[in-house]
């Protein structure tokens, strides 16, 4: 890898992904190699909005590689509740840690960041922008489970604002992917996106329901439909229903076929489907961590 | 500088009369005229004179827009930008009532703090130490922190 920052996975050329996901694979099957890999470092946490997973793997990644972290804590009780603009905060933390991770509201944060600072900056998500991270860790759940040659995978619930899918169909686009876009034509994938992925002469097919090519896929990655994107209740409810799965919705998949979900889930998969082999969303979420130390590893690597 | 202007150009530049020192914006699409005034910011305030032809025949657009601007030779920064909305555009510079140079304007691969960019949830909208950059593309510009594309009305966003 040649890169310094980690901003959106447009970036991250096949040879990077593959790169990163097999020194996952080398450090999940044997965690102790890079136990103590880095003792003096230190990773930055600048997280300007709500996280749970993405934080918390994040700093475990840091620590089982040896190293620690700072947290610059709630935005309530920080100097940005005073003011400070996100590129001043930045360029003051970096002076505490050797690499930073930022997620921040507005789209293109990240990008700005990283051109104030010197150390590797990587992209916790960026309003609807991008989750690179995030991709890098459903890519390696999808090779692990279904493999990435020939991948037919549906991307099913809130498309428009859903910063994890962008990134990942992005992503998808270097493996020749057959990729299914499934979603209420209010929450489409952003035009951008389309145009990007045709550019790229991705495989892209938009549908209004599952139902449609749910026996073609290989992995449906269902995401989460937000209550605040409709005005109206009635309205959430009924589309909402239609993009959620159980049993009942899997009997016309293939028995081979990999569920996933960013989570935290609400409703979008119904507990049954957990003890199934079809569920792969909490063996996903614990790749995170494997993924991301694999990833600093890499980063860090390159910069000592 | 000897040109090509036919009988029948000639007969339409007498509708926008000569200037004497300044620059004359020729073959700019048409209907554009006055926004290419707006990305100048001239709005008559600062006593420019000023010629403006809104679809006048050409030869080569059909229906063209010209612009003479009397007293101001524009940069390179103005005529990148004027690009975006008028690529077909000649830069004539006159010089006592002489073309002292002429050439037709190149669009930039990247434009900046020039444009601000309408997607509201983009950082650039902030109050951050940040200089809006779009990459320009065929039809349209990019802006290179949200990616949010802009294909038309793109002189609305002119700061």
């Amino acid at each position: 890898m040649r890169h310094d920052n980690v901003i959106t996975s447009k970036q991250l050329s096949r040879e990077d992904i593959e790169t990163i996901l097999d020194r996952a694979a080398e450090i999940d099957a044997d965690p102790s190699a890079v136990a103590n890999a880095y003792p003096e470092t230190i990773l930055g946490l600048l997280f300007f909005e709500p996280s749970t997973r993405t934080k918390l793997s994040f700093e475990t990644a840091m620590k089982r590689l040896g190293g620690n972290v700072i947290d610059i804590g709630s935005i309530e009780s920080s100097s940005v509740k005073k003011g400070e603009t996100l590129a001043d905060t930045v360029r003051v933390i970096e002076g505490y840690a050797d690499a930073l991770v930022v997620r921040h509201p507005k789209q293109g944060s990240a990008t700005m960041a990283a051109e104030f600072v010197d150390v590797p900056l990587i992209n916790a998500g960026d309003g609807a922008g991008h989750h690179p991270t995030q991709t890098l860790l459903d890519l390696y759940t999808i090779r692990e489970n279904a493999g990435l040659k020939d991948l037919s995978i549906g991307i099913m619930g809130d498309l428009k604002y859903g910063r994890t899918v962008h990134s990942l169909a992005y992503a998808l686009s270097n493996f020749d992917a057959h990729q299914h876009f499934i979603s209420p034509e209010s929450l489409q994938l952003p035009r951008e996106v389309v145009f990007d992925l045709h550019q790229e002469g991705a495989s892209v097919r938009e549908h209004e329901s599952l139902g449609e090519i749910l026996s073609t896929l290989d992995v449906l990655y269902v995401t989460r439909i937000q209550r605040e994107r409709f005005p109206d209740e009635n309205e959430y409810q009924k589309i909402a229903g239609e993009y959620q799965i159980d049993m009942n919705t899997l009997e016309a998949a293939s028995d081979d076929l990999t569920v996933m979900h960013p989570l935290p889930r609400v409703d979008e998969i119904a507990p049954e489907i957990d003890e199934t082999a079809h569920a792969a969303y909490f063996e996903q979420a614990h790749n995170g961590v494997p993924v991301r130390m694999a990833l600093l590893d890499l980063l860090l690597g390159d910069a000592q | 500088m000897s040109d090509d202007t036919s009988a029948d150009d000639t007969a339409h530049e007498l509708r926008v009369s000569k200037i004497r020192n300044g620059t004359v914006i020729d073959h700019v699409r048409a209907g554009q005229a006055l926004n290419v005034l707006a990305i100048l910011g001239i709005d008559g305030s600062q006593n420019e004179e000023v010629s403006v032809g809104i679809n006048v025949p050409s030869d080569r657009l059909a229906r063209k827009d010209i612009v003479k601007v009397e007293g101001r030779e524009l940069s390179q920064e103005e005529v990148d930008v004027l690009s975006l909305i008028a690529p077909d555009a000649t830069i004539n510079i006159v010089r006592e009532y002489e073309v002292t140079s002429k050439h037709r304007v190149e669009r930039p691969e990247e434009v900046q703090d020039v444009l601000h960019c309408p997607n509201a949830a983009c950082i650039t909208t902030e109050d951050e130490p940040v200089t809006s950059r779009f990459e320009v593309l065929e039809d349209g510009v990019r802006c290179l922190y949200c990616g949010t594309i802009v294909r038309e009305s793109i002189a609305d966003l002119i700061d």
